[in-house]
């Protein structure tokens, strides 16, 4: 992998996880391919090979959908995430695409709360090189957290 | 069967403000005492708990763990492929000696002091029974009169039907069958047929508000077209659907029954005018509805069962939803989503598809586990609030509509016949 594309590939999960921290919900989906995968799933699932996610979105669409029902439909108690995400590890390359992974935690702070853990897991994720720069092909959000504190409502 | 109900005494629990069950004191949510007496007398006595599905525990020696009330029992398959429920605390010292969740086992082993017990909580082995011999002498050791037979797990009551195990602390408890009544059986078994059942996977969340909560959200079918403004928005609800209502004769369990209605924008019947009508979505695959022979009519039947587990069947996503309670102010939600062994590789991708709706991120499910944990906010914070069920009547009975609380009432009722019997 060249540096430029490391770079980019770093690049790719700081402006993610600054979009989903700033609360940028339009942006969201711009991170990924027209026909991307974006699932949120408990560990538990993932190793059981259990196909059921907490979440589980199979297009851009979905994910617009998604941004929808967060603004318009979902009720919610209203919270600011934090987002700390490791380096990511390369698993492989082949083509235009890579497929590599990270750690992540995110906090949850809600107004006149003090700031909790919320979800902690892993990305596993591909990475596509497009014409418009690195898209995610696939996120998959594989979290440890055994019992989820009532809801998740933004993307994680 | 449920206490004898003619004899009533106040002891310590909070005082109801009328005779019947449309105000309910918000301290029935959060004290103490009432709680404790609800484990008891709801869920190790009298009353069937859900345990599991079949299909968790296919071969012999599976075993999954899980929670009656507060209590952890595990589920296993026997060496004669019968299903057994014991309780996970030690004959000896009382350890929960079973971490792991799920697994395979020819035996299960308190890794304390190594008692085993056969996978049916009888005791086989005692390290040290006869003690050590020293010096020609035996020393130690347990009493002579010791008896394994006397020392084995706790062992449940358990009864199946339909690929669905439920089980029951206590010896007394009437057969499964007449603790549904057979209004509830039938929807029961609309849903639980015979086929073999696939487990699709878990979800787990914990919602911070009392456990009776989520039993009265599938008891009140005013919510969903008003605070679940998903499914108006994109056409899936309206209060003036065919429905029915249905309890059992005790009022403790019910069915909400709805077939999706053809014609008209759902702001009429909601009188919510700020909705938005007539949205579609980006994706419209996630509504890719197709019926099913074994519906019949409605395409959407939830079930609740108290006090410890809904039925879901909304369109072509099913689950069993496991409450499990935590202290008066919480309890975890357990979602096990289904399908059936004759699904097609497309209908179970249609189940998984429209599963998003539900569990702790749905679009018609993470605003419930929202609404009840700020509602035990000011049931903390007011002690002699009420809350009030008055749509539809102040009485409890079946109807043919939906825009009626008259299944909330009927639990409480139930509820209170049995939380103020004498003992």
């Amino acid at each position: 992998m060249s540096f430029e594309t490391w770079m980019a590939l770093q690049q790719l999960y700081a402006d993610y996880a600054a979009a989903l921290d700033a609360g940028d919900w339009d942006r969201w989906p711009q991170f990924f391919t027209e026909q991307c995968v974006y699932r949120i799933q408990p560990r538990e699932n993932h190793e059981r090979g259990f196909p059921l996610a907490t979440l589980s979105l199979s297009s851009r669409a979905m994910l617009q959908d998604r941004v929808y029902g967060i603004r318009e439909t979902l009720f919610h108690d209203p919270y600011y995430q934090r987002h700390v995400v490791g380096v990511p590890c390369i698993r492989q390359v082949e083509g235009n695409h890579i497929h590599c992974e990270a750690n992540y935690a995110v906090f949850r702070t809600k107004l006149s709360e003090p700031t909790t853990v919320f979800n902690v897991g892993r990305y596993i994720d591909v990475v596509a090189r497009t014409p418009e720069g690195l898209r995610l092909a696939s996120r998959e959000c594989i979290y440890d957290t055994e019992l989820i504190p009532n809801a998740i409502i933004y993307p994680i | 069967m449920p206490p004898d109900p003619t004899s009533r005494h106040s002891s310590s629990l909070p005082a109801w403000p009328s005779e019947g069950t449309h105000e309910i004191p918000f301290a029935a949510y959060t004290d103490d005492a009432t709680y404790r007496r609800e484990l008891e007398r709801f869920f190790y006595k009298g009353h069937w708990c859900y345990v599991g599905l079949e299909a968790e525990v296919p071969r012999p020696g599976d075993f999954k763990r899980t929670v009656i009330g507060e209590r952890s029992v595990i589920l296993v398959r026997d060496e004669q492929g019968a299903l057994q429920v014991i309780e996970n605390v030690c004959a000896h010292r009382g350890m929960r000696f079973c971490r792991e969740r799920h697994g395979n086992r020819k035996e299960f082993v308190c890794p304390y002091h190594q008692w085993s017990y056969t996978l049916r909580g009888d005791l086989q082995g005692v390290p040290l029974r006869r003690g050590v011999k020293q010096d020609g002498q035996w020393l130690g050791g347990m009493p002579a009169d010791f008896k394994p037979a006397e020392h084995g797990l706790t062992r449940l009551r358990v009864a199946t039907r339909g690929g669905v195990v439920f089980a029951s602390f206590d010896e007394q408890v009437e057969s499964l069958e007449e603790f549904l009544g057979p209004e509830i059986l039938r929807w029961f078994d609309r849903l639980f047929n015979g086929r073999a059942l696939r487990v699709l996977g878990y979800n787990r969340q914990r919602i911070p508000g009392n456990w009776k909560l989520m039993q009265e959200n599938i008891k009140d079918p005013y919510h969903p077209g008003l605070l679940h403004t998903w499914f108006v928005t994109f056409g899936l609800w309206r209060a003036d659907n065919r429905s029915q209502l249905r309890m059992d004769a005790h009022g403790r369990h019910a069915a909400m029954i709805s077939t999706r209605g053809k014609a008209g924008a759902a702001g009429t019947v909601t009188a919510v005018s700020s909705f938005k009508q007539g949205m579609a979505l980006h994706d419209p695959s996630l509504l890719d509805i197709v019926p099913e022979p074994w519906w019949g009519e409605p395409s959407v039947v939830m079930t609740t069962l108290f006090p410890s587990v809904i039925f879901q069947q909304q369109v072509n996503s099913v689950s069993t939803r496991h409450i499990q309670p935590v202290g008066p102010g919480a309890f975890d939600f357990v979602w096990t989503h289904f399908g059936f062994d004759d699904d097609t590789p497309e209908m179970t991708e249609r189940r998984l598809r429209q599963a998003n709706l539900f569990g702790p991120a749905g679009y018609v499910s993470a605003d419930d586990g929202e609404v009840i944990e700020f509602s035990q906010q000011a049931f903390a914070s007011k002690p002699d609030g009420q809350a009030l069920a008055e749509l539809g009547g102040r009485g409890a009975e079946d109807t043919e509509h939906m825009v009626t609380e008259t299944l909330i009432r009927g639990m409480y009722r139930y509820w209170r016949r049995v939380m103020e019997a004498q003992s």
